[in-house]
């Protein structure tokens, strides 16, 4: 087939794009190069909106042993042990089919993990869906569920930390976001760079059919009417397939037999195999009559694009093929020797005995377009004033039930019951918790992680709401006395080419760069997912964090669930009142103006610090940051845990009880103390410069808010966790 | 005492039960489900997991594997077999054991916490424990545990049923029943007692800082009754 314009548009590409591509090869490519420089080029493979702004996020740090640009990050947990961690999209693939998109998802990030020699330890994930009135919403719920569950229930890695958003501006774009810790000893660690000439290049996993072409291309495009058509985009995963590379690919790694390894991920063998040869500078030449298929007469275009899963390419020591295939055989998967590197720079392809591709490497990587995309800067919105007469008004306890039941809010053990949260028999925080906890297997150590967004105050104020995300993780990895050690990020968008998308990208961006920066909370690894929009209705920015936090001694962490009655509860940083963009003023104000609430990193950083030093002083019984719902609703959370009660002090400020138990205001944390430890906590706090206010006393069965309004920690249950069970029911 | 732990393709809980054993005395050996041999052994163990991706029937295509012509050998001449989750269901397919795995009645994969009750105290499995209602784990998909009338009254005849699902102070009522199990059967016996197979995980339960410790109280035990 003779390509032109036409047809490179159809692939994706700009005209501008088609004409560097044949100045690049000073010829026509033909239909194999196109799909190559397409799949190549496409904003998920290039991020060529994204780049220029992501330079600018702290990546360094003490502790980081590798930040982005390799297949993860990784950092160091002291002794000879390392984590490798990252998060990724596999949003577009999860609306079209919810089960598959959101099983492969699950399965990528894996691979992404282990193809560094680290065995996965933990899996976490951050979903986003549209309104839950919405026809679509139950459906794509009950399939992304059972597709992450699917995957990674079968691969034995725990599912141990998550979140769930429902909002308006997901009814045509869900999220799957998902992201996987895995542990490696440090003179462990595998790299995608290769080096050597004649090294061979070995293809081992499952067979490559035609399930996935041009999935990159698809997850980089919008969506319209005609979205169920892409059907055949989406990969299909098999998880035992997985499993067995996982124990395959960390056999060979045991050795000393490998020089680069790569998974075969978006944009499949075209990716990995360009990605080796650009990271070692050399050139890579492949047989594609070599590589196994599931299927006959596939096309060398199809080939390189296939999207099968599964999959990984390897560049061998020489005479190492032997060993390597013995391992591969026991676990019964495929190899073969389809390449070598070459010292030509270029990757060379051959099928039935012609040459079928010759593309420089260079001109896929580095002369990949990059934009600086128009951008809209966008001002902080106006303080609404709420009405004194409103707030007389309204009932607490009608509220709290309200809140308690929001689907935002409510309990998500519907969705992590499905999860198996407890193989490998290191879990020591489930789900339900600030952040789950795994233990390094075999040591007194454990490392936590969360994962967190919050689209509203990023949709009010990208740079505010970006920062706020980064400190909401860094909170929830102190809450479980672990101290943060850096983040990795998946950043969720409508379109680059809408000036206002691209605005809320980079500001969100440099708000996630000020937060990481100021808290030493370095980014790591990450993706970029564009186009989460259908027809000209992009999402509301959602920048999806995932904090990994380390634990010296794990029978020092902490967690949220009231201990004794009798115990003292605080909360550490300052209640100011911020009411705009809160749960409350969304849902029972029905008011969506306004600023999200204001970041001090002074305080966040150290209110933090405070608290982790407290923790080591073992003076905290129990601790919960303050997150959407405000006080009252973070109180609720804790008490239907412990199953124990409070009894609250009237707060002393000039705000209303509303304004004190609701509003959002950021840094803060509830904590209990033992009485015999008051003095000496008050002393540390003090001596920090920390503001705290005693919250209460913990008593048996109620929530005590005032002489007129008690609630039963019965009631607090009933609310808060019947309403997704019910849900998925109806 | 020494113990042999079975890694089928797809098995995800060899490690956990390794450690388990371990921790508790046993010697234990990982074996290969394409060896032939079985090491001198008191307790074979089938672990959880998904053995063969659970592809045609959970348990089928591992019931064929090499391994297990040995391991059926050893049940048959009374050796000590105990199955959990997808061990319960390769022993079902071995035939060692009685009924079938359906899907969960839910439709879904359950993790959580439950309580079991032991049922038969007079086995190597159960004897000399100071209580009967026990908290345990279990993640699965297929356990909902299926017989015939004719097996069942055959089973309860014998004594076969090890545990039944139930409240924290043991009644046995519906209620309690995660995954639709016919009569709230957890696990169960071969007639003679020394096949074991049951959805619960005991080896999740073996430390404090985990979901509990009941799991330890069943492996100290057994070690003892073994001895």
């Amino acid at each position: 087939m003779l390509v032109n314009e036409k047809i490179a548009i159809e692939h994706g590409l700009k005209s501008n794009e088609y004409k560097k591509i044949c100045d690049l090869l000073k010829r026509t490519p033909n239909i194999t190069e196109l799909g190559i420089f397409s799949a190549m080029w496409n904003e998920h493979c290039s991020y060529k909106s994204s780049r220029l702004h992501l330079k600018k996020l702290p990546t360094k740090g003490k502790k980081v042993i590798q930040g982005p640009g390799e297949n993860a990050g990784i950092i160091d947990i002291e002794d000879d042990d390392a984590i490798v961690f990252k998060i990724e999209s596999h949003n577009h693939p999860s609306f079209i089919e919810p089960y598959q998109g959101a099983a492969t998802g699950v399965g990528g990030i894996m691979r992404d993990v282990f193809t560094m020699g680290a065995r996965p330890i933990a899996n976490l994930n951050s979903i986003h869906f549209g309104s839950p009135q919405h026809k679509k919403t139950k459906n794509l719920l009950r399939g992304v569920v059972h597709g992450i569950g699917g995957y990674g229930n079968c691969m034995g890695v725990p599912t141990v930390a998550g979140q769930t958003c429902f909002d308006n501006s997901y009814n045509g774009n869900i999220l799957v976001n998902a992201m996987t810790l895995g542990l490696v000893k440090k003179d462990k660690i595998f790299y995608s760079k290769a080096a050597g000439l004649g090294k061979p290049v070995i293809y081992v996993g499952s067979k490559t059919g035609r399930d996935g072409i041009h999935g990159a291309s698809m997850a980089s495009a919008s969506f319209d009417e005609k979205i169920e058509e892409k059907k055949p985009t989406v990969q299909v995963g098999d998880p035992f397939t997985e499993k067995l590379l996982l124990e395959a690919c960390l056999e060979l790694m045991s050795g000393d037999s490998i020089i680069a390894i790569q998974d075969m991920g978006a944009a499949g063998l075209t990716s990995s195999s360009i990605e080796m040869a650009s990271k070692g500078n050399l050139g890579i030449e492949i047989n594609l009559n070599k590589v196994p298929c599931r299927e006959t007469k596939m096309t060398p275009y199809e080939i390189m694009l296939s999207e099968s899963q599964e999959r990984m390419l390897i560049v061998l020591e020489n005479g190492k093929e032997k060993l390597a295939k013995t391992i591969f055989d026991k676990w019964n998967l495929d190899f073969a020797v389809i390449g070598k590197t070459t010292d030509s720079k270029n990757i060379e392809l051959f099928f039935d005995d012609q040459k079928v591709a010759n593309i420089p490497v260079n001109a896929l990587v580095e002369n990949s377009p990059m934009y600086d995309r128009k951008w809209k800067k966008s001002k902080l919105p106006k303080k609404n004033k709420i009405k004194k007469e409103v707030l007389n008004k309204i009932k607490i306890k009608e509220v709290l039930k309200k809140i308690l039941s929001n689907p935002n809010i409510c309990s998500k053990e519907w969705i992590y019951q499905q999860y198996d949260h407890t193989v490998m028999g290191d879990t020591i925080q489930k789900p339900g918790g600030d952040a789950g906890v795994v233990r390094v297997h075999g040591t007194n150590k454990a490392v936590a992680a969360s994962v967190d967004s919050s689209a509203v105050y990023c949709w009010a104020h990208p740079l505010t709401g970006g920062k706020q995300v980064v400190c909401e993780s860094w909170r929830n990895l102190i809450s479980v006395g672990a101290t943060p050690v850096a983040i990795t990020n998946c950043l969720n968008f409508g379109s680059p080419e809408n000036e206002n998308n691209m605005g809320e990208f980079v500001e969100c961006v440099q708000g996630i760069g000020e937060a990481s920066a100021y808290l030493n909370f370095p980014v790591v690894s990450g993706n970029v997912s564009f186009y989460n929009q259908t027809k000209e209705v992009g999402i509301k920015p959602t920048p999806s964090i995932g904090g990994v936090g380390l634990i010296k001694n794990y029978k020092n962490m902490i967690t949220m669930d009231f201990k004794e009655v009798g115990n003292i509860v605080l909360i550490i940083g300052k209640t100011l009142g911020h009411i705009d963009q809160s749960l409350f003023a969304r849902t029972i104000l029905d008011e969506d103006n306004g600023p999200p609430p204001e970041i001090n990193l002074f305080n966040e950083k150290n209110n933090g610090e405070t608290l982790l030093k407290l923790i080591k002083e073992s003076l905290i019984k129990s601790a919960h940051d303050i997150s959407l719902g405000g006080i009252i609703t973070a109180l609720s959370k804790m008490c239907i845990k412990g199953n124990k009660g409070i009894d609250l002090k009237k707060p002393k400020f000039l705000i209303s009880e509303i304004e004190y138990f609701f509003s959002e205001d950021q840094g803060r944390y509830i904590v209990e103390i033992n009485p015999k430890d008051i003095k000496n906590v008050i002393k540390i706090l003090d001596k920090n410069a920390v503001h705290y206010d005693e919250l209460g006393i913990i008593v048996d069965k109620h929530i005590i808010i005032n002489e007129k309004t008690k609630v039963t920690i019965d009631e607090l249950k009933s609310y808060n966790t019947n309403w997704l069970k019910d849900y998925m029911d109806s | 005492m020494k113990s042999t732990v079975i890694t089928f393709p797809g098995s995800n809980c060899d490690r956990d039960m390794d450690v388990a054993l371990n921790k508790f005395g046993f010697k234990n050996k990982m074996v290969w489900h394409d060896d032939v041999e079985l090491p001198k052994s008191d307790l074979v163990v089938l672990p959880g997991g998904f053995s063969y991706g659970d592809y045609l029937r959970c348990g089928s295509m591992a019931s064929k594997s090499k391994i297990m012509q040995s391991v059926v050998n050893f049940a048959k001449s009374g050796g000590l077999v105990m199955g959990i989750c997808n061990g319960f269901q390769i022993l079902v397919e071995t035939g060692l054991l009685p009924g079938v795995l359906l899907r969960n009645k839910y439709l879904e994969f359950i993790c959580k916490n439950v309580f079991v009750k032991v049922d038969n105290n007079k086995n190597p499995y159960f004897k000399n424990l100071d209580k009967d209602v026990f908290e345990f784990h279990i993640a699965h998909n297929e356990g909902n545990y299926f017989c015939t009338k004719d097996q069942l009254n055959e089973i309860e005849d014998n004594n076969q049923v090890a545990i039944h699902y139930c409240s924290a102070d043991g009644q046995t009522v519906e209620q309690f029943n995660p995954n639709g199990s016919i009569k709230n059967i957890a696990g169960i016996f071969n007639k003679e007692k020394n096949v074991l197979g049951m959805m619960p995980h005991p080896e999740r339960m073996i430390d404090q800082s985990l979901s509990g410790e009941d799991g330890s109280l069943f492996f100290k035990n057994l070690i003892n009754n073994i001895k």
